[in-house]
């Protein structure tokens, strides 16, 4: 236990991280998943078939492989990209100039930081699940709400905004929750792309202090108070934003 | 992309795809056992068969399955008792470490699910066994199991997904899962696009198998 106190600040950093990369995530996904939901219910054949593309190849992948895949694959593809793009500009002024000299116009080498690898695997894999999530919610609004809407005059955007997106949001918010309770515990994977969150940092004092039960045991709990937490906001807000009949 | 690697090394990534096909699928088997007994105790009205159940069933569903395994393949060390013991054997392996974690969490998911199509049992049908003369333990056995397994049956095709998607962490500990093929080959070669595609392509088939099948298992039930 003394252990524990002597790292109380370090992994109090990194359970901040945590969140940090939660929250983040979840606004990518949310927005993500607005775009999914809008072009699955949309009347364009493209437009649907990228989005059941994508909502199907993600379901079909364990989140950790598409970490992986877009943190190492992903920078080996932009460095490659940034380095033919070079090698292609600097042809290009060869030719019109043969004395011309090799530059880097775009960095030899990008470093994609775990962080942003960790927002953006996690953000792009519940985009797919709040997608469907939305689309639901979407298509149980009902439809003579929109017709009153039309018939008041009320213009497609202010449909939209006014109608639609409060109505469906009330559907939603059970599914955004589960979603998020989901999203939450895949957070502890960015530690194996390397960010120091605190399932790292947990990791790293658990070698140096051999009290791996302790730390893991520690990082639990503190997910298990955010877990907690988030359950209790929601059904906080599910009372709230519920319909209140009799 | 070089597919010439994958091509290589496709009897790495078959033994990975044995591995995880048998993790997952004893964990689930082993994870029913606790399942419905858990679920069944959770609906209960004894507070002290209750207590300790809702207690197993909050602590690892509100976790994370990576914690739990690290715990488990990690923490257990840490004991001096344990390492003495003859059960350190079985600790001191990745893959029981591995059996040990995703079974107690999918035992505590699943009971979540068992819990709920329980308690949402049609009242007037255990009212019929009732009135015919059924025990308690008759009416569970005839009447409540058969009736949730049917219902529990979409909720737990998504728990399976989940187990093989959630699975894909055995690798972190040294097991050569579908992951761990993966993360060999990328350490062979340093080709971490077509290493990872090429396990993500066998997750999406097991995936896609186990929607199918059980598209066709719930429509065979709901003929009858």
């Amino acid at each position: 236990m003394a252990e524990l106190q002597n790292y109380q600040g370090i992994l109090l950093e990194g359970a901040w991280l945590t969140l940090q990369v939660a929250l983040l995530s979840l606004i990518l996904a949310v927005f993500l998943g607005l775009l999914g939901a809008l072009a699955k219910l949309s009347h364009s054949t493209i437009l649907k078939g990228i989005a059941t593309l994508y909502t199907t190849v993600i379901r079909g992948i364990p989140d950790l492989i598409l970490m992986l895949l877009i943190f190492f694959g992903g920078q080996m593809l932009v460095n490659d990209l940034s380095y033919s793009l070079n090698e292609w500009l600097n042809e290009l002024f060869t030719t019109y100039n043969p004395e011309h000299e090799w530059y880097s116009f775009l960095p030899d080498y990008i470093d994609i930081s775990p962080y942003f690898a960790g927002i953006i695997t996690i953000g792009f894999i519940f985009g797919a699940y709040m997608a469907e999530t939305f689309r639901g919610a979407f298509m149980s609004v009902e439809k003579g709400q929109l017709e009153a809407a039309t018939a008041y005059g009320m213009s497609k955007l202010k449909i939209f905004t006014r109608v639609m997106f409060p109505q469906m949001m009330r559907h939603a918010l059970p599914g955004i929750g589960n979603n998020w309770l989901v999203l939450l515990k895949t957070t502890a994977l960015v530690s194996i792309i390397g960010l120091q969150d605190m399932v790292k940092i947990a990791g790293d004092a658990s070698g140096s202090t051999q009290q791996p039960f302790t730390f893991y045991f520690a990082v639990a709990l503190v997910f298990l108070f955010f877990t907690t937490l988030s359950t209790a906001l929601l059904k906080w807000a599910e009372q709230k934003y519920t319909i209140k009949t009799r | 992309m070089d597919l010439s690697i994958i091509v290589n090394q496709y009897s790495l990534y078959l033994n990975g795809l044995w591995t995880t096909i048998w993790l997952v699928a004893l964990s689930l088997l082993l994870g029913l056992f606790i399942a419905v007994p858990a679920g069944i105790l959770r609906g209960s009205g004894n507070w002290f068969a209750k207590g300790p159940v809702w207690f197993y069933m909050y602590f690892f569903r509100g976790t994370p399955l990576l914690i739990q395994l690290f715990i488990i393949y990690y923490g257990s060390a840490q004991f001096d008792s344990l390492r003495e013991s003859w059960l350190w054997d079985y600790f001191q392996e990745a893959w029981f470490c591995a059996l040990l974690a995703f079974t107690l969490n999918t035992g505590a998911y699943t009971a979540e699910i068992v819990r709920g199509v329980i308690g949402t049992m049609d009242k007037g049908e255990l009212e019929a066994a009732k009135a015919y003369g059924m025990s308690t333990w008759q009416t569970l056995r005839r009447i409540t199991l058969p009736n949730s397994l049917r219902r529990a049956l979409p909720a737990y095709s998504n728990e399976i997904i989940f187990m093989i998607h959630g699975s894909a962490i055995a690798g972190v500990v040294t097991i050569v899962d579908i992951t761990g093929a993966a993360r060999v080959v990328n350490a062979r070669y340093y080709a971490p696009f077509e290493a990872y595609f090429a396990a993500g392509l066998l997750y999406m088939c097991l995936t896609f198998s186990v929607i199918y099948l059980f598209k066709k298992l719930e429509a065979s039930y709901s003929q009858q």
